[in-house]
Formats: structure tokens, sequence, C-alpha cells
């Protein structure tokens, strides 16, 4: 009899609860949680837009498994077309229309902008963005918003912890791209040097991602004495860089943006053997790298690829860093447990504590905090041999003061 | 092939009792009623849509003008959009000066812009002056990242424009108070449209068009016309670029691609060239259609946007608002039938 008055009155609690627990969550159902993204499938950047596609594979592969505690993901992803009015404008029909839990891994520095203010005015959790700036890391003002990828800063301040570590006498130059990307490295190579910047850095040359060749800015740093050379730069100009280097015969310690180093649009257009050298820093496995071959990890990626995303291309490091993010968002979602609101959810992304995802390096681990807000801060430095990017030294914290 | 809403003798028709005229103002009343009632029956990403229709038909009328009325095609217009847009949101952002303030002085900058563009211009006809335009529109991106404007345009990184709230004592919310906002502009410079396009000057830029010689013989001023066109057409397209920076609140070169513009001259062939309504129907068209591609097919949203304007141009040569006037025109037709004698 007292069992079942207590079962009763568990029952009315639940009833009572279940309601109330439904208007403070949006987009969350006993049995499904709603997930907002734009992504670029038209327009300039769509080459990106295969993250999306890999990401709603790994969402898919979950829910064949039987979903988080039972409820589906189920991830909308819009195309914005690279273009800000657009991603403000569907971000709002996720947000308004289709009451989405959170947004997740929208694409873009200047998307992403055009919408921070209006998410975290709303207190929708803006998760892990796409972009590899350094803004998106700032609890303080944007509460809402997080990042997922080492920034440019955090990379800029590896290369200048190895500088100081491995040639302190540098005579350090620096070619970077006229935007914000371009002046990142220039800010994190800077906090990286320390009270040393202003001697060490002897030149300092930027293009616009308009002039045809960057030779001339080339030819001035090597004249400006320098024998370290950090380039900030995009593939095409990357490409450049690194050919006209070599042509003139400098041979710099030559620092290469993470961002350009792809075998096919930088390295083989430059010329493999004038790149030797070359030294950059990677926290993700390359699906292109044979010594990834038999890794665990790429296997399971592999796997997943054949089976949940077979039309896409296996050479593509963006679809290893969809499945990398994908599944640090499961794993928010897991630790949430049965309070997705989005309150909760924020918090769990600020509480990833040593989260190994097997597509990263061995050793780089994820951690985030209420005050931490980059997940990624570890990148291991590789060179150059003139076939392949090759590992080297020990995994290097790149966090900021 | 390019036809216009010839001015008949409207008085002199009647339709079941009433007068052509009547017929037409009740028409017009009837759709402000419904845009007012609008914001209070749609949710507030609907209404975000709606505003930006508002925000387009501006553009396209402005672009009408230039290209349906006055012959003179312009792929740029999406730079008079971007420094409309812009001059609200430094002046937003640096002056603080409050935001209605901003929208005449985008027009005014853009009035001016377009005057001297249409100036040199005057030598360019056709094509030539396509490829002119199309320089503009190519450009402005790259303009508004150069180093030397940043302090002003704030670079790659754009400038963040808060949201305006209704003025104190009005029952709306802020989505509700800036569509509002937007009808309070729109409906003006369609009534000026309407009576510039109507009138002498709206033969004179016709006449221009067809025989721009015929039309100087006649006394025409056609380098005054051509380039007043062209500052009127772009101060219209600057008010609505700073209407739009309000709605999206932001403002980065990466907004105003090229593809804009591309979008403002499909939006004014699909809406029908030389035609006012014509406007609101090719913003809506702007607005949805790329929505709906989407929904379709995520691989090939562009491939079936192109479906759709074939499909458009196949089927409406004159665009939609050439459709409804021949509906309309049917449906007269049929009405007068009905009536006896």
């Amino acid at each position: 009899m007292y069992a079942r008055r207590a079962w009763l009155a568990a029952a009315a609690l639940a009833a009572l609860a279940l309601p109330a627990a439904a208007a403070d969550t949006p987009g969350v159902t006993v049995s499904e949680i709603k997930i907002g993204q734009t992504m670029p499938y038209s327009g300039p950047a769509s080459a990106y837009g295969t993250i999306g596609k890999a990401e709603t594979a790994y969402f898919n592969m979950i829910n064949e498994q039987g979903g988080i505690n039972g409820r589906k993901l189920n991830l909308i992803s819009l195309d914005d077309g690279y273009s800000p009015p657009k991603t403000v404008e569907q971000i709002r029909r996720l947000v308004e229309q289709e009451d989405v839990a959170f947004i997740f891994q929208s694409l873009g520095t200047p998307s992403n902008t055009a919408i921070q203010k209006y998410l975290n005015a709303k207190k929708v959790p803006q998760l892990f963005v796409a972009t590899g700036a350094s803004k998106w890391g700032d609890p303080e003002h944007f509460h809402w918003t997080m990042g997922w990828q080492p920034d440019y800063r955090t990379e800029a301040r590896i290369y200048a912890k190895y500088i100081l570590k491995e040639k302190p006498n540098a005579k350090v130059a620096i070619l970077y791209q006229n935007d914000d990307f371009g002046k990142d490295y220039l800010i994190g190579l800077k906090e990286g040097l320390g009270d040393k910047a202003a001697k060490m850095i002897v030149q300092e040359a930027s293009y616009e991602v308009t002039d045809p060749t960057v030779d001339s800015q080339v030819v001035g740093l090597q004249s400006a004495g320098a024998d370290t050379l950090v380039t900030a730069a995009t593939p095409k100009f990357a490409a450049q860089t690194i050919r006209k280097v070599f042509d003139i015969g400098w041979k710099p310690l030559h620092f290469m943006t993470n961002v350009s180093i792809s075998v096919a649009s930088v390295m083989t257009p430059a010329g493999p053997e004038k790149g030797v050298g070359i030294i950059t820093a990677s926290y993700g496995k390359d699906p292109t790298d044979p010594r990834w071959k038999d890794d665990a990890g790429m296997k399971q990626w592999r796997d997943f690829m054949a089976k949940y995303y077979p039309d896409g291309d296996q050479a593509d490091a963006s679809n290893v860093y969809g499945y990398g993010v994908a599944m640090t968002m499961v794993q928010v979602l897991k630790q949430c447990g049965n309070d997705l609101s989005r309150e909760n959810v924020m918090k769990q992304a600020a509480n990833l504590k040593n989260l190994d995802v097997p597509t990263l390096l061995p050793g780089i681990k994820i951690n985030t905090s209420p005050t931490d807000y980059y997940p990624i801060q570890q990148m291991q430095l590789q060179k150059w041999d003139g076939k392949t990017w090759v590992l080297f030294g020990d995994v290097i914290s790149g966090e900021g003061s | 092939m390019i036809t216009v809403e010839t001015s008949r003798p409207a008085a002199a028709r009647h339709y079941a009792g009433l007068s052509l005229r009547t017929w037409r103002i009740a028409g017009i009343a009837a759709l402000l009623a419904a845009a007012c009632v609008l914001p209070f029956s749609l949710s507030s990403y609907h209404l975000f849509q709606a505003t930006q229709v508002l925000v387009y038909a501006i553009v396209l009328l402005g672009l009408n003008m230039l290209t349906g009325f006055n012959g003179q095609i312009s792929l740029g217009h999406g730079a008079f959009y971007a420094i409309g847009a812009y001059t609200a949101a430094i002046l937003l952002d640096k002056t603080g000066m409050p935001y209605w303030a901003t929208i005449p002085f985008a027009g005014l900058v853009c009035l001016v812009a377009g005057f001297l563009f249409g100036r040199p211009a005057l030598r360019l006809e056709g094509h030539y002056l396509a490829l002119a335009t199309f320089a503009l529109a190519v450009s402005t991106p790259q303009i508004l990242k150069y180093k030397h404007l940043e302090s002003w345009t704030g670079g790659v990184q754009g400038i963040i424009i808060s949201k305006p709230d209704a003025p104190a004592g009005l029952p709306l919310d802020s989505d509700q108070w800036l569509y509002f906002f937007c009808l309070i502009w729109t409906a003006p410079l369609f009534v000026v449209g309407w009576n510039l396009l109507r009138g002498r000057t709206g033969r004179a830029m016709v006449a221009i068009r067809d025989h721009p010689m015929a039309a100087a013989t006649m006394g025409i001023d056609t380098a005054l016309y051509k380039s007043l066109t062209f500052g009127v057409s772009a101060m219209y397209t600057g008010i609505a670029g700073a209407l739009g920076a309000l709605v999206a609140q932001f403002v980065s070169p990466d907004s105003f691609g090229f593809f804009l513009s591309i979008s403002f001259l499909v939006g004014i062939v699909i809406g029908g060239i030389a035609s006012i309504s014509g406007a609101v129907f090719g913003a809506i068209f702007i607005e949805f259609v790329p929505n709906i591609a989407d929904q379709i097919s995520k691989a090939a949203p562009w491939a079936i946007y192109g479906i759709f304007l074939i499909a458009f141009m196949y089927l409406m040569p004159m665009g939609v608002a050439g459709v409804v006037r021949f509906a309309a025109a049917r449906f007269a037709r049929l009405a007068s039938a009905r009536r006896p004698g």
C-alpha cells in the first residue's frame, strides 16, 4: 500500500515536472534533441560543406546506436552561402522557428560574428564554432560562445616558444595576410616572444588578398637580414612564398601556418623539394599520412566513413575534423544527463576534462573550464621532408596568459 | 520586348460599376492594410523575412528605374547597397547618431555617389556600362577591407549594430517595430517612384531608353536625365542598404559580394522589367527561392535555383507582374462582357 502510494506520488511528480522541464529546455523532448547549424553548402567556401555532412552522418550513427539517453539527435543544417546576412536569417529560423536546443559548428568567422550578439542575448549556446579566430574564447563577454580547434594565436605562440628554445638569437621576419587571420599570428607571435619581441622581430610585411604575388615582400624580408620566417598566408600565397624563398637562395628557419599545409594545394604547386625543412604545427591526424594507416582511431574513422558517409572523400581532412567535433559534442550531451537546458549544455561544454578524441594526435586532450573556452590548445610540430610531414618533439601547449 | 504599363484613359473604363481607378485604389488600400496586419499574425522569424522583402523591394524599384525604365544595365547595385549599409553603420558606430537619422544620410551619400558614377558612365552604352558597373560590384568588398579605411569600416571584422527598440509607448516588440520602420520608408518611396515614373520624368526616361536620339531631338536633356536616374536609383538602393543593415544588425565586406548585385538583377527580371509592382514580386523571389532550393537539395542548391529561374523565365517571360497584369486584363474582359449591353 505504502509502496503503491509512493509510486503514485512519484508519477504525479514526474507528470508535473515533465511539462515544466519541456518549457525551459527548447528543442528537447523525451525522444529527440534538436540541434541547429549553418554551413556554406554553396558559395565561395562550399568546399567546407562536407564538414556539415560528416557531422550529420556521425549523429546518424549515434542515433542508430540508440541515441543519447534514448534521445535521437536531429541536426538541422542550413545553407548560408558564406554570406553573413543569410547566416543571420537562417539562425533566426533555427532559433525562433525550428526551436533548436542550441547551435553547433556554424562555419566562418564573419558568419559567426554576425550571430554572436544575437545568440548571446537569447542565451542560446553557440558551440564549437568552425573558425580559427581567437575571439571565440571570451566567456566574460560572450558566455554562450565557444570555439573548438586551436586558434591562430595559440599556434603562433607555439612557434614563438620553439624559437625561444631552439634559436634564442633568431632574427625573425613575419609575412602575414592583412586581415584578422594574419593579424592573429602577428599578435600571437609577439605575445609568445614576450618582451624580446621588439628585439627579435626585425621585419613585418603584409600583403592583401588582392595582391597578385608576394615576391617583393619576400625579397624585402630577406634583405632585412632575417634568418627566421613565420608565414601566415592562405594556400595560394603560401605556395608562392615557399617558391620565392627557395628561388632567391634564402634559407631561413621557416614556419608555415597550419592553414596552408595541404600537400595537394600548397606543397605540390610550390614544388615539394623547395619546401624541405618547413615547420608547422598540427593537432589532428592527416588522413593521407601513411603513418596512421593502422592507427586504431583512424581505422574507426574510416569504418565510419565507409558505412555512414560513403560519398565523402577519405582524403579530405575536413571529414576527420567534422568527426572529431561531432564526437566532442556527443560527449557534452552525455555529460548533461537528463538536464538538457541551455544553461547546463553550456556548463558541460565548459567542463570537458582530458577528453580523448581518437582523430587528434596522440597526447592532445580536450580541456575546458568556465574560464577557459579554448578546447584544444596543444599542438605538435612537424617538418616537411620533401614527401610528407614528419612529427617531431613533444606536444607543446600554447596556452596564453 | 520590354513593355511599359502605359497609362490608359483609366477613368473611362468601368468594371462592375466601379472605375478602374477606384479598383486600383481599393487594391492598394487592401495591400497596405494587409501589410499592417502582417506583423501581428506572423512569427518573429517570418516577420524578419517580410522585413527583408520590404528592403529588397526598395532596391528593386531603384534598379528598375535605371535598368527597366531608363535602359541602363547595372551589375553593380550591390555596391550602392553596401555604401548605404556602411554609411548607416559607421554613423551609428562612430557618431552615436540615432538609427532613424542615419537612413536619409545613407540615401544622400548614395545619391551623390550614383550621380558621380553616372556622369562618366554616360559615355558607356549597353554592355560597356554593364562591365563598368560590374567592376564597381567586384571591387566593393575589397575596398571595404582596405587597411586605410579600416578604422572606419572595421575591416574584415565588419561592424556590429544594435537592434533598434520600438519607441516608448508603442506596444510593439523590436522585430515588429523594425518591420513598421521599413514599411514607413517603403510605402512613400513607392509613391514617389510611382509619381516619378508615371509623369513627365518617367516618359522622358522611357524615351531615352527607346530612342535616345529622338529623345534628344524632342528637347530632353539626355545627359542630365541619365545621370539623375542613376543618382535616384542609387539613392533608393542606399536607403535600402541602410535599412538592411539595421535588419541584419551587422555589416561586413562578405555581406556585399558580387552575387548580391546579380540577385538584384534577377529580382527585377523575375518581377517584371519596367514594372513598379514587379519590384515586390522580385523581392519575394530573391528572399524565398534560395531557401526553397536549399530545402530541396543540400548538394546542389544553386542548380535547383537555376531550374526555378529557367522555369519562371519560360512560363512568365514578362515577369510575375506581366502575368498578374494579363490575369487582371482577362478578368476585366470577363467582367465587362457579363455587363448587359
